[in-house]
């Protein structure tokens, strides 16, 4: 580690992992309900427990990039962290603030929630993935805006790199984008409109910019490739991804109560969307291809690969299978979505926030890279939990096609749950693969602890 | 990528990229937010419906269900649920009511939310102003 202050990112990662393991138990407890319906009920009814589900995704993903910005940061900018107090102190308001608004999710009922936190004051609680009380988002923009003061005072004070001019400008994005969460109209189609803005161009719009830039900043270490290369990489990455993916919004506003022409709009920017994915997949192999030092870190090379390849499957062609018009309003809120959604989240955001632990982690504890029986259990975990995230993918596929065929396409469609009971064998297997997903995740756990042989320093190609 | 192809190139058509379609979403934005009162059905929106709105999220009901669509898949859409249920606010109000507050064993069951007259008939009020918006014929059929 170069600078000290680095090591805040060590909060920052063991928040977002502890964050992740409670994701997928709640995951796996939606996948049950799923199957048998009354698992848990009344107590956490399924809406609780997918709240509780997306809602930690969002935060901990979150973390993840704000340890990634806090590691990533000095480096490229050739100095200490602004201050790494700061960064202390917001990651605890930060992890509090979390952790009461989960526990009010399980603990209160939600009306309970929205009267308790004055929701009637400003109401934006009731939307999915904008669940939180209101006074939870004032949170996250305090600390959003703090974060970015500390980063941007570091980055403008120090060396400029793109990378990190990029990552800026992703975080910012973030955070700007969110203050439309606090738009919340009567009017369900202005509501619907503006939500967008922040989920789509969250996801398909600046959340990629931090991920390019995240794993530009891997590539360059493990690879030693020249940075001028890969930055020309990411500028171009990044630049068909705004092309494409601001006007893709238009793929959202196709049944939303909005002008006919978003299908025309959004059926042709969101077909385009796979483009900037596919060439980051490109450019990962490439530059490991080109690779000038052989780096003893198998484990984040490989995290960094399976970003590219998995992003490009989830986001890409899996967002492609149903984002024409055409398709898409038979498709269109069924378990399509759900899959696109599941593969999506994982490839792009949750790989790259591993792959930048895979890459800093061991850095941090004082070695170039773990043990070598480290790295093996991690690979391990790296293939189980891929592997069994393209079955849930795949599962949930399956019962979406069905799903669309029976309830939209047919000319006797059947009612939601008569569909529900005959597709209910894929929710069977679905839970099946998110079981392997959680063995999975318990060995990338394990992996930390796990001892073995050094697996040395870098050698020249 | 060839020498020829710089990355000065590369940052342009990503500044230039960028801008440009910003500029363009905010025009398209523009140009749909002087078209949305012909199609929004915003005339039907009456203090009852925007109550309507807000027990609908303040219940959280898109935890279960879709409306329009966008939502979680775990129970049924409700964009048009006033068509389904016969162009019928009681039909609505006596569904919600009815919920038995521990579930039907091993099935899936709405819970009992307990809303008083005046939030279930502003809900009702509310999903039939939805159903009334214009979605370019979607969803498919009356199943949703």
């Amino acid at each position: 580690m170069k600078y000290s202050s680095q090591a805040v990112a060590k909060l920052y990662f063991m928040a977002a992992i502890g964050l992740f393991v409670g994701q997928i138990l709640f995951g796996l407890v939606l996948g049950l309900q799923y199957v048998i319906g009354d698992f848990l009920f009344p107590a956490i009814p399924f809406n609780v427990a997918r709240m509780v589900h997306t809602n930690l995704l969002i935060v901990w993903l979150l973390f993840g990039f704000m340890g990634a910005a806090y590691y990533l940061v000095p480096e490229e900018a050739e100095r200490e962290l602004y201050s790494p107090k700061l960064a202390v102190a917001l990651f605890w308001i930060f992890l509090v603030a979390g952790a009461l608004t989960i526990l009010g999710y399980l603990l209160v009922p939600y009306a309970g929630l929205a009267q308790m936190t004055g929701n009637d004051l400003l109401p934006t609680m009731g939307r999915e993935f904008l669940e939180q009380p209101t006074i939870t988002k004032i949170g996250i923009v305090i600390v959003a805006l703090g974060f970015l003061f500390n980063v941007g005072m570091t980055i403008l004070t120090g060396r400029k790199t793109v990378i990190t001019m990029v990552l800026l400008t992703g975080l910012t994005g973030l955070a700007v984008l969110f203050l439309f969460s606090f738009y919340n109209p009567d009017n369900l189609v202005l509501d619907k409109y503006y939500w967008w803005w922040v989920v789509h161009l969250w996801v398909e719009g600046v959340w990629e910019l931090i991920l390019g830039s995240i794993l530009a900043f891997v590539l360059i270490k493990v690879t030693g490739v020249d940075r001028e290369v890969i930055e020309k990489w990411l500028y171009v990455i990044i630049a068909m991804t705004l092309i494409t993916g601001i006007i893709g919004t238009g793929h959202h506003y196709f049944w939303i109560g909005t002008p006919g022409y978003w299908q025309w709009l959004g059926s042709v920017f969101s077909a385009l969307e796979p483009i900037p994915f596919f060439m980051m997949t490109v450019f990962a192999f490439n530059m490991v291809n080109k690779r000038r030092l052989n780096h003893p870190n198998k484990a984040a090379v490989l995290w960094a690969e399976g970003t590219a390849v998995m992003a490009f499957l989830g986001a890409g062609v899996w967002g492609f299978m149903h984002t024409l018009a055409p398709v898409n309003y038979y498709t269109h809120g069924t378990q399509i979505t759900a899959a696109h959604g599941h593969m999506a989240f994982y490839g792009a955001y949750v790989m790259i926030v591993l792959t930048i632990i895979s890459y800093a982690w061991p850095i941090m504890r004082g070695e170039k890279a773990a043990n070598k029986r480290a790295q093996v259990v991690e690979m391990w975990a790296f293939w189980l939990m891929t592997v069994s995230m393209v079955f849930i993918t795949l599962f949930l596929t399956g019962a979406g096609v069905l799903q669309t065929w029976l309830q939209r396409y047919t000319d006797t469609p059947l009612p939601f749950m008569e569909v529900q009971a005959k597709i209910a064998p894929f929710y069977w297997m679905r839970e099946v693969a998110g079981l392997v997903f959680m063995i999975g995740l318990a060995l990338y756990v394990y992996s930390f602890f796990a001892k073995g042989e050094s697996s040395g320093d870098a050698t020249p190609v | 990528m060839s020498e020829v192809f710089t990355k000065s190139m590369a940052r342009n058509i990503y500044y230039g990229g960028s801008v440009f379609f910003i500029l363009l979403f905010l025009a398209l934005t523009f140009d749909t937010m002087g078209t949305l009162p012909k199609q929004d059905n915003r005339a039907a929106i009456t203090p009852q419906v925007a109550l309507g709105k807000k027990v609908w999220e303040e219940n959280d009901c898109i935890g279960c269900h879709t409306l329009l669509g966008e939502g979680a898949y775990f129970a049924p859409e409700l964009g048009n649920v006033y068509k389904r249920f016969g162009n019928s606010t009681e039909a609505i109000k006596a569904f919600i009511k009815s919920r038995p507050v521990n579930g039907v064993p091993g099935r899936r069951s709405m819970p009992q939310f307990n809303l008083s007259d005046e939030e279930l008939e502003a809900l009702a009020q509310f999903l039939k102003y939805s159903s009334e918006i214009n979605t370019q014929n979607w969803p498919p059929n009356i199943q949703g």
